[in-house]
């Protein structure tokens, strides 16, 4: 959740690499989302469409790279992927763990003419 | 121009961790210790926060800063207590943020606070997730939610420094098994510290005012601890 307020600074830094390099118009954007991030896609989409009218981010694209989350069990060191938010260990299954990836949210790239 | 490609590998969360970061440099400046107060709605934030506040008149000077969707009902319980609040209404927004944070250390008088104490908006996610620069996280769980709930909310439990279990005056009314909840919490997050009080009753309360003013001491030697 929360895609209204990670747009707005989405597009505040979009805005500023862009005219970085003196571009005028932004055509596609690639973001790395970590599944424990919470973000929903159609949702940052939609808010995405509706904040970027009349910017130079009007009409990018949006696309989108999950990072699954990968988490290390603390009592026996498995390191394995969580399944829908599930932090029990398959193999000794405590509950104890510590999270390697999965929280991530940044923008990889973008292009931009 | 052609189209061009840019390496940006910037973080989307970064402005927020950024302001939660001159919150604090502003605290430390002042030497005042900040504490995040989560829970859910109704377990109790603003009666501890009201029996502190009486128990610390001369002890520390506390401020509060109060965090709400809507009303001042909160600011105003605390402001009988001839303390300095802020009360800050999001609006509709779910939790509090650095930025808000900030305004409110702006109104507070600074030079004479050693503690300020964070009244988040009533809410289990989306409070742990924003950074308001603090040194403390304290999470407060009543009885009657229930000893499931660190696995429910595992975010808020594996943040959290100090655990508190709030309503313990009506435990027998409860199927609520501390045992089993410290187990929980334990394994999310092994150094947790959890402690068992009664905001209406006093009971447990002075091992928390002792965990508040050693924080503050803490900070004070300059060791403090980091939470997040």
């Amino acid at each position: 959740m929360h895609e209204q307020s990670i747009v707005e600074a989405l597009l505040g830094l979009l805005v500023k690499h862009a005219e970085r390099v003196g571009a005028k118009r932004i055509l596609k954007i690639y973001l790395v989302v970590g599944e424990l991030s919470g973000i929903v896609e159609e949702a940052m989409e939609l808010y995405f469409a509706f904040a970027s009218r009349n910017t130079i981010a009007e009409g990018a694209a949006l696309f989108f790279t999950r990072v699954p989350a990968q988490l290390r069990c603390r009592s026996c060191g498995k390191v394995f992927q969580s399944e829908r938010h599930n932090y029990l260990c398959p193999d000794c299954k405590e509950a104890g763990v510590d999270i390697l990836s999965g929280r991530e949210l940044y923008v990889e790239r973008m292009e931009v003419e | 121009m052609g189209i061009k490609v840019l390496t940006v590998k910037e973080d989307l969360l970064g402005a927020n961790e950024e302001k939660a970061k001159m919150n604090r440099e502003l605290a430390e400046k002042y030497r005042i210790l900040l504490v995040n107060i989560m829970s859910s709605p109704g377990a109790g934030k603003t009666s501890l926060i009201l029996q502190t506040v009486k128990n610390f008149k001369n002890r520390a000077r506390i401020a509060v800063i109060e965090g709400d969707v809507a009303s001042t009902i909160d600011a105003e319980k605390v402001g009988t207590l001839s303390v300095p609040v802020v009360e800050i209404n999001t609006g509709g927004g779910c939790h509090l943020d650095a930025n808000m944070v900030r305004k409110g250390l702006e109104n507070l008088p600074l030079e004479e606070t050693d503690i300020v104490l964070i009244e988040n908006v009533g809410n289990l996610i989306c409070t742990a997730e924003f950074a308001l620069g603090e040194h403390k996280k304290v999470m407060l769980l009543s009885v009657p939610e229930g000893h499931d709930k660190p696995y429910k909310y595992p975010l808020m439990f594996s943040e959290a420094d100090l655990v508190l279990v709030n309503k313990i005056d009506v435990m027998p009314y409860f199927d609520f098994d501390l045992q089993t909840f410290c187990r929980a919490v334990g394994a999310l997050n092994p150094s947790a510290k959890i402690l068992p009080i009664s905001a209406k009753t006093g009971e447990g309360l002075d091992a928390w005012f002792r965990w508040l003013e050693d924080a503050l001491l803490q900070l004070r030697k300059g060791a403090h601890g980091v939470s997040s």
